[in-house]
């Protein structure tokens, strides 16, 4: 992308925040400047700090040393009030939060409009505000219809009501959190085409992320945090992913390598599968994993693959269809039979559905596998043979936590996920079902997940990756299926598909036509 | 057959109706309001009676009759800040703080009279509110003796019944507050105070249920007397699911139920003498249930209902 205009007003400057959190320095004397006009990506890695500073940018959070200072559009830098989010709006400050801070039960016009007017006013001003959002929609391309409950819409158009929560109160800066998590690929270029339009008409705009593709693609200027300093403020043109990659990371990066290899016989079948309800609800799916195959489900969150991995899990039942195992038809099926007879289910929600927090990490260990003989006799735990094989997985999966004995909640997400891996890849299962088993991960942990899920691969299980992430199924996968409003595409083997094309497929369009 | 025919033919059954879903209609709204905020007010039971106590005691040491429902709304109001501190910036349990809250509130009320009255075996009498006149309404037909012949705190009751749907759907303190009760980083990223509009609209909420509890002693017994809120808060909770929180549909919920109280007093009088009064008395609660099961299976709770929110904690 072209530099901006080096001599436009600098419309933000952040100067020497620290923030501490206990022992942990989330961000230490980090200075950053924005210009107006100006694109800058802000990228690291998970826990590299990126949220927190910009938490304290718009007063979530009170930086314990440093200061914010803002163009208030005279030209000249004032310190900003810290810990108040009211004062960063009216500095003109926007912010878009990962997590969508919309009220669902609300119309897009009404959540716009929110806290825009005092509260001691006798009547709701809609119809001004309205004719001013209908001039920015069409002005930026961002449009929504005004009147739909929050809860209608898509994931999309919510971020497209956040973004006009900013412009609406005339940012001069807008902020946006890892933007592009929640969107195909066509949505994500579609966004950026926005952004640089607003760019262009003088908003400055900080993104945050960590995909390094679209922060070369999009951004005038990126800054790198790294364990919560700021190790890199380069232009962009001056940058390729593999020098962003280590400046991120700190340190070379090896990436996992997927070797070929001969798919087995077929080995878990899905056959017409219907199940669940509503958005989620899976409509005549069809599968055929073979043994010593990784078969990836792409999609956009919220297609079916809650539903697909319930199904899986025996957590959901299917209201018609078939599974078998090794030709063998599946029926009665509840958790504790697919477990019995030999699934390894990752979660997709860790915290919530891999563990229990307050039990400790040799009980989360046993868990599944609790009326095992190694594990009781006669209805009693064994908790020395718990210990002791919790003992061996912690080394062996490389767990750091203080003791076998310290509640599972205390670890940080890598750790969770190794719990979750040692408990049950060490019982060599036949059938993996890894649902985003690195989202949230930083880099080490998530080249562990990968290569634990290759070796499952080349001992002859069938593994099935669902993921958001395209890099990591085209990096893994030996074919990738598309979840699309329920329905399962075709399995291709990975060779012959490329981004664009899965992109597509997860647009909901089909490949061919599109082709 | 014909006997029940003549119970709902009478306006003397539809103003008492009115008349004892007044209560309802202020607690309900009450409860609403603070609902509609994400805190479950479960101090209405205790609200109630120390509204009642209030405003009878104001009245009985002097002040005039809204000088006493100025009184009642500032002690329901006292006790919703109480619930408000515990729950909204300290984040305790809704349902505890509330329990503790009705425990405390109606303790308190009774220890206030006895230590006022101690001797006292029939409570004392006040000038209570006297139905209004209202020219030319209260002379229509059926209508009139039916809908206008009611104490001014029954055109309290029903005024705020419209105020409060006008705020909270016409005003931006009402967008504030619906969108409080659904997502509060909403607010919070939008410039506004989490705690503040919690805080106050549980203030305010609260203040509205004590005017439930005044009406008894002001309009209804023309008396305190211990135990006289009888579960009135516990039902107005029940309705404020069944009206799916909307100002509207609490009337009509509130009306239903004082018509079915009406209702059993009535058909007591007819069939009374073979089926116990007992029975008769159940009737509305019955009722109360059975609309909920109906209802309540589909409501649309305020998703942040019960959740408390910490700043900077997401």
């Amino acid at each position: 992308m072209t530099a901006p205009v080096q001599e436009a007003a600098l419309a933000l400057r952040l100067d020497g925040i620290t923030k501490r959190f206990g022992a942990l320095t989330a961000n230490g004397d980090v200075s950053l400047d924005l210009r107006s006009g100006e694109i800058l990506a802000l990228l690291g890695e998970n826990g590299a700090g990126k949220t927190t500073l910009m938490n304290i940018l718009f007063g979530h959070y009170v930086a314990d040393e440093g200061q914010v200072l803002v163009n208030s559009g005279n030209g000249s830098l004032t310190e900003l009030e810290p810990g108040s989010p009211h004062a960063a709006l009216e500095a003109g400050i926007g912010m878009v939060h990962q997590h969508f801070t919309l009220a669902e039960n609300l119309s897009a016009l009404d959540n716009i409009l929110l806290g825009t007017q005092s509260l001691a006013t006798l009547s709701t001003a809609r119809a001004p505000a309205r004719a001013k959002l209908e001039d920015l929609m069409a002005r930026s391309g961002l449009t929504v219809s005004l009147d739909a409950r929050i809860s209608q819409l898509s994931v999309g158009e919510k971020q497209r009501v956040e973004i006009l929560k900013a412009l609406y109160r005339d940012a001069r800066v807008l902020v946006l959190d890892e933007p592009t998590a929640v969107l195909t690929p066509q949505e994500s270029e579609t966004l950026f085409a926005t952004l640089k339009t607003l760019a262009d008409d003088g908003l400055g705009i900080i993104f945050i992320s960590h995909k390094l593709a679209e922060v070369i693609a999009s951004s005038h200027r990126v800054a790198v945090l790294r364990g919560g300093c700021k190790v890199a403020d380069l232009p962009t043109a001056s940058c390729d992913q593999r020098k962003l990659a280590e400046l991120m990371v700190g340190h070379e990066i090896v990436e996992t390598i997927r070797t070929e290899k001969e798919a087995g016989r077929s080995l878990f079948v899905l056959k017409r599968i219907f199940a669940g309800q509503g958005r989620d609800a899976l409509q005549d799916v069809d599968l055929d994993l073979k043994s010593g195959e990784i078969l990836g489900i792409a999609g956009v969150s919220g297609n079916g693959q809650t539903t697909f991995a319930k199904v899986i899990s025996g957590l959901e039942p299917i209201v018609s269809g078939e599974m078998l195992l090794e030709d063998q038809p599946l029926t009665h099926v509840d958790a504790r039979k697919m477990i019995d007879i030999g699934l390894a289910r990752i979660p997709e929600d860790r915290h919530h559905d891999g563990i229990v927090g307050a039990m400790s990490v040799s009980e989360n260990l046993a868990i599944e596998s609790i009326r095992k003989p190694e594990n009781q006799s006669f209805g009693l735990l064994r908790f020395a043979a718990i210990r002791e094989r919790a003992r061996s997985l912690i080394k062996a999966y490389d767990i750091r936590c203080q003791s076998e004995d310290s509640p599972a909640r205390l670890l940080s997400g890598g750790n969770i996920q190794k719990i979750v891996l040692a408990r049950t890849l060490e019982t060599m299962p036949k059938v993996v079902l890894a649902a985003q088993p690195s989202r949230g991960l930083d880099v080490g942990a998530t080249s562990d997940v990968h290569k634990r899920l290759l070796a499952a691969r080349d001992r002859g299980a069938g593994v099935i990756l669902i993921s958001e992430d395209l890099d990591e199924l085209m990096r893994l996968s030996d074919r990738i299926a598309v979840i699309h409003r329920g329905k399962l595409s075709e399995a291709n083997p990975t060779e012959m598909l490329d981004r664009s094309t899965l992109g597509l497929r997860m647009a909901g369009h089909d490949g061919e036509e599109a082709a | 057959m014909i006997e029940i025919l003549d119970i709902l033919l009478s306006a003397n059954f539809w103003a008492a109706a009115l008349r004892i879903a007044t209560p309802l209609i202020f607690g309900v709204i009450g409860a609403l309001i603070c609902e509609r905020a994400g805190v479950l007010n479960l101090g209405i039971e205790g609200i109630f009676t120390a509204g009642a106590m209030a405003g009878w005691m104001a009245v009985w040491l002097g002040a005039g009759l809204w000088g006493g429902v100025f009184v009642a709304a500032c002690a329901g109001a006292l006790f919703g800040l109480i619930h408000a501190i515990l729950t909204v910036p300290l984040g305790l349990s809704q349902h505890v703080s509330g329990i503790g809250v009705t425990l405390f509130a109606t303790s308190l009320s009774y220890f206030i009279y006895r230590t006022a009255l101690p001797d006292v075996s029939s409570p004392p009498r006040i000038d209570a509110f006297q139905p209004l006149d209202i020219p030319v309404l209260s002379e229509l037909p059926f209508i009139g003796p039916a809908l206008f012949q009611q104490t001014p705190l029954t055109f309290l009751a029903l005024f705020l019944v419209v105020a409060t749907a006008y705020v909270l759907y016409r005003t931006p303190l009402g967008l504030a507050i619906r969108a409080v009760g659904d997502n509060p980083s909403a607010v919070e990223s939008q410039g506004l105070s989490v705690y503040a509009i919690r805080i106050g609209t549980v203030v305010a909420g609260s203040a509205i249920m004590a005017l439930g509890g005044a009406f008894l002693t002001m309009s209804a017994f023309d008396a305190f007397f211990f135990g006289m809120v009888n579960g009135r808060g516990w039902i107005c909770i029940a309705l404020t699911v069944f009206a799916s929180w909307r100002p509207g549909k609490a009337l009509i919920g509130a009306l239903l139920f004082g018509a079915f109280d009406a209702f059993q007093v009535r058909l007591q009088t007819e069939v009374g003498s073979f089926i116990p009064g007992q029975i008769f008395l159940m009737m509305p609660y019955l009722f109360s249930i059975a609309a909920l099961i109906v209802v309540a299976r589909r409501a649309d709770y305020p998703r942040a209902l019960l959740v408390p929110y910490f700043r900077g904690q997401r």
